[in-house]
C-alpha cells in the first residue's frame, strides 16, 4: 500500500447520498482477478447516461471526491476502493461511510474522511461554484484546507499510522505469531473444521 | 454488570489487545468464494506467504456460476475466476465445493447446511451478507479482499469493537407476513444507515418464533440497515437444526457444545448502546418502491411522494408516479432465489402459492435454489414439478439474478419482483428495476402479472 501523508488536488463534488458500491463499480467488472484496471469503469452506468459531473473537463484529474452520507454502502467489494484509486482519487470526503467500504479504503490506501454535514455542504458548494478548485488534505496535521475553507478531522489512530507509513497490516500481525499460537492452543477440539 | 452476546463472543476471540489499538481477533471459520478472493491469494503468492489454517477455510463457487447448462455455459472471465479459485484451493489445501459438487451452493446457504455455522463462532467471508450466519448466535460479518488476505495469512482480523443495538420484535406475525417482511420492516424503521457502526441483536417473541430459515433471512438483511453483523440468541430451535449435520459436534462433544452455547445469550442486566422496538402485529407484506432497501411500503399502499432528492432520483429510475397503487404495478420478471430467500422453506411457501396456477403470459419467472442440496430436497418433495408445471424456470444453485454476475440479468427497463436483498440501480442488470418482496409475494406476482397482496391472491 502507498503511504499517504498529504494530498493537494482538484476536489470534485458528487452531491448524492447513499451511493452504494454497485454504483461505484457495477458487478460486470468484478470478474477480473487483478487489483488494478478498474478506473475506466468507475460509476460506469452514471457516466454512460451522459452529463455526469465527474466527466466535466474542470474536474479532470481530481484527487479528492466530496459526497453525501453513507457513501459506499452495500456490497463488500473492495473493487469500489480500487476503482476510485485507479481513477486517481486518494481521498473521499463524506458525512459518513458504509462500514465495510471504510475499512476497505483504509487498507487500500484511499483515505475515507468524515466531516460534519454543514462542512460537506460548504465544500460541495465551493467545488461546484469554483470548478477545478484545489484542496489540501493533510493526514499529518489532520486538516483540510481550500481557499477560505478550513476544517480539522479525526481518523482512527491505528488506521492513520498504517496510512502514514504505508504499512502492510499482514506483516504487523505475522509478528504476533506467538500470541496467535497461544490462542489456538486453547480452542476446543470440537469446533468445526473442514477436515 | 451482565454482558451482551456480542460482547461474550468478542471477548472469547481476543488474541491480543492493547489500549488504544483495535483488538486482534481469531476467526473460527473463513468462507471463500470466487469473486473476492483471487487478489488475496495473489498477494499471498507475491509475499511468499501461505494460508495459516486451510482446515478452517471453506470455499465454494456461487457468484458467477451459470445456473443452466453447467460449467460449459460460463463466460470466459467467469471461467477464469473459477479456475483461479480451484488452483488457489488446490495449492493451499482448502476444501472447495465447486460446480458439480453435491455440496455447492451460495456460501451463506451451505455454511449452515453443512453444520459449519455454529453458535459462538466468529465467521467471516468476503461478502456483505455474511451477517446471515448470525442467525446461529455467531458473530459473522462481511470483509473486503485485503481482510480476506489478512485472514488467510494469519487466521485473525484486527477490529475495533462495534456498538450493540437491540432490535426487539414482539407479537404474532399477521397472516401473509414473513421473515422477509420483518427484515424490510426493520430497515424501513431504522433506515439504510441506521445500523452503521453497530452489531444488531434481534430479540423478542417474534424472532424466537421464527424457524432457522426465517432467522437467517432476518440476519441476512442486516447489512441493508447499515450494520455489519446481526445475531440471534441460540436456543432449542438452533440446536435442533444443527444436530446431526455433517460438521456439527457429536456424542459427548455435542453435550459440551450445547452447554457452552447455552451460556451465550445476553445476560438479563446487560446494557445495549441503542434499543429499537417493533410491534410485529403491525407489520405487513412490504414492497420496495425505490432504489435502496429502506424505501419500502406495505403492498396495500401507494407509491409515496418524494421527500428528498434521493427519493426523486429513485422514482425517476424506477419510472413510478407518486400515488400509484403498489398492487397495480405490472412486472416483467420474477426471481425467487438468493442468500436471503432460497432455502427449502422459502421454496415450499412459494410453491404453495403457485400450485395449480400458471405464470402470467407476460412474465418470465425463475426459481434458483440456494444450494445443490436445497435443489435435491425440493425435487424429492416435487416442488420442482409445481414450479415447472406453472411455467417457472427451475435452475441450478447460485447467486444468479440477485446480482447478475452470470447470464441471469434484467434487460434495461424490465421490472422484477425479487426475493433478493438489494434494489440498487442496475443491481439485477443495467437499467433493470427491482421490487424486493417475500417469496409468497413474488410467487403471487408471477401468476397475476403485477405486484399483488398475497393475502388477497386467488390466482387466475
Amino acid at each position: 500500500m502507498d503511504a499517504f501523508t498529504r494530498v493537494t488536488g482538484i476536489v470534485a463534488p458528487l452531491d448524492r447520498a447513499d451511493v452504494d458500491t454497485d454504483q461505484i463499480i457495477p458487478k460486470q467488472f468484478l470478474k477480473r482477478i487483478e487489483r488494478s484496471g478498474y478506473g475506466p469503469f468507475l460509476f460506469y452506468d452514471w457516466r454512460r447516461q451522459g452529463n455526469f459531473i465527474l466527466d466535466r473537463a474542470e474536474y479532470r484529474g481530481a484527487q479528492v471526491l466530496v459526497t453525501g452520507a453513507n457513501f459506499g454502502c452495500g456490497s463488500s467489494r473492495e473493487h469500489a476502493a480500487w476503482s476510485l484509486l485507479d481513477a486517481g482519487f486518494r481521498v473521499v470526503i463524506a458525512p459518513s461511510f458504509g462500514d465495510i467500504f471504510k475499512s476497505n479504503s483504509f487498507r487500500s490506501g484511499l483515505l475515507p474522511l468524515e466531516l460534519p454535514e454543514p462542512e460537506i455542504r460548504e465544500l460541495i458548494r465551493l467545488a461546484t461554484e469554483e470548478p477545478g478548485m484545489e484542496v489540501t488534505v493533510d493526514l499529518v496535521a489532520q486538516r483540510v484546507a481550500a481557499g477560505g475553507f478550513e476544517a480539522t478531522f479525526t481518523v482512527d489512530p491505528f488506521n492513520r499510522e498504517c496510512l502514514l507509513n504505508g504499512w502492510d497490516e499482514v506483516a504487523i500481525t505475522l509478528r504476533q505469531d506467538a500470541d496467535i499460537a497461544r490462542y489456538e492452543a486453547t480452542r476446543p477440539g470440537w469446533l468445526p473444521s473442514s477436515r | 454488570m451482565g454482558r451482551t452476546m456480542a460482547a461474550k463472543i468478542w471477548e472469547d476471540h481476543v488474541v491480543a489487545a492493547q489500549e488504544g489499538d483495535p483488538d486482534l481477533l481469531y476467526v473460527d471459520l473463513h468462507l471463500v468464494h470466487e469473486v473476492t478472493s483471487p487478489q488475496a491469494f495473489e498477494s499471498l503468492r507475491l509475499t511468499n506467504r501461505r494460508v495459516r489454517r486451510p482446515d478452517l477455510t471453506v470455499a465454494t463457487m456461487d457468484h458467477d456460476v451459470p445456473t443452466r447448462g453447467g460449467r460449459a455455459a460460463a463466460d470466459e472471465v467467469a471461467e477464469r475466476q473459477m479456475s483461479a479459485l480451484e488452483e488457489n484451493c488446490r495449492r493451499e489445501g482448502i476444501a472447495l465445493f465447486g460446480m458439480g459438487s453435491s455440496r455447492q451452493g451460495i456460501v451463506h446457504v451451505i455454511g449452515p447446511e453443512l453444520g459449519l455455522s455454529q453458535p459462538g463462532l466468529l465467521i467471516v467471508c468476503g461478502d456483505s451478507h455474511t451477517s446471515t450466519h448470525g442467525a446461529f448466535g455467531a458473530l459473522a460479518f462481511g470483509i473486503g479482499t485485503s481482510e480476506v488476505e489478512h485472514v488467510l495469512a494469519t487466521q485473525c482480523l484486527r477490529q475495533r469493537r462495534p456498538k450493540v443495538m437491540a432490535v426487539t420484535v414482539e407479537g404474532a406475525l399477521p397472516l401473509g407476513v414473513t421473515a422477509k417482511d420483518v427484515a424490510l420492516g426493520i430497515i424501513g424503521r431504522i433506515g439504510v444507515e441506521g445500523g452503521r457502526g453497530h452489531v444488531i441483536e434481534y430479540r423478542g417473541s417474534t424472532i424466537r418464533g421464527l424457524s432457522m430459515e426465517g432467522r437467517m433471512t432476518v440476519c441476512n438483511m442486516t447489512i441493508e440497515g447499515g450494520a455489519r453483523a446481526g445475531m440471534i440468541a441460540p436456543d432449542e430451535t438452533t440446536f435442533t437444526y444443527l444436530k446431526g449435520r455433517e460438521h456439527a459436534p457429536r456424542a459427548a462433544q455435542w453435550e459440551e457444545a450445547v452447554s457452552r452455547w447455552s451460556a451465550l445469550p445476553t445476560d438479563a442486566d446487560a446494557q445495549f448502546d441503542r434499543e429499537v422496538s417493533i410491534d410485529a402485529t403491525q407489520l405487513e407484506p412490504y414492497v420496495t418502491w425505490g432504489t435502496n432497501p429502506g424505501q419500502s411500503v406495505p403492498v396495500t399502499s401507494r407509491v409515496p411522494a418524494p421527500v428528498t432528492e434521493t427519493d426523486e432520483r429513485a422514482l425517476r429510475y424506477m419510472a413510478l408516479e407518486p400515488g400509484t397503487a403498489i398492487a397495480s404495478i405490472p412486472i416483467d420478471r420474477v426471481f425467487i432465489g438468493s442468500c436471503t430467500n432460497a432455502r427449502l422453506e422459502d421454496l415450499r411457501i412459494a410453491a404453495s402459492v403457485v400450485r395449480g396456477h400458471t405464470v402470467h403470459p407476460k412474465v418470465r419467472a425463475m426459481v434458483v435454489p440456494g444450494s445443490a442440496s436445497v435443489k435435491r430436497q425440493a425435487e424429492a418433495e416435487g416442488l420442482d414439478a409445481v414450479f415447472r408445471d406453472a411455467g417457472f424456470e427451475w435452475r441450478d444453485a447460485g447467486c444468479s439474478m440477485c446480482l447478475g454476475m452470470n447470464p441471469d440479468i434484467l434487460g434495461p427497463g424490465e421490472r422484477c419482483a425479487s426475493t433478493s436483498n438489494r434494489n440498487f440501480e442496475g443491481r439485477q442488470g443495467s437499467g433493470g428495476r427491482t421490487h424486493l418482496v417475500s417469496p409468497p409475494m413474488a410467487a403471487a406476482a408471477a401468476i397475476v402479472g403485477h405486484l399483488v397482496d398475497v393475502r388477497e391472491f386467488s390466482g387466475n
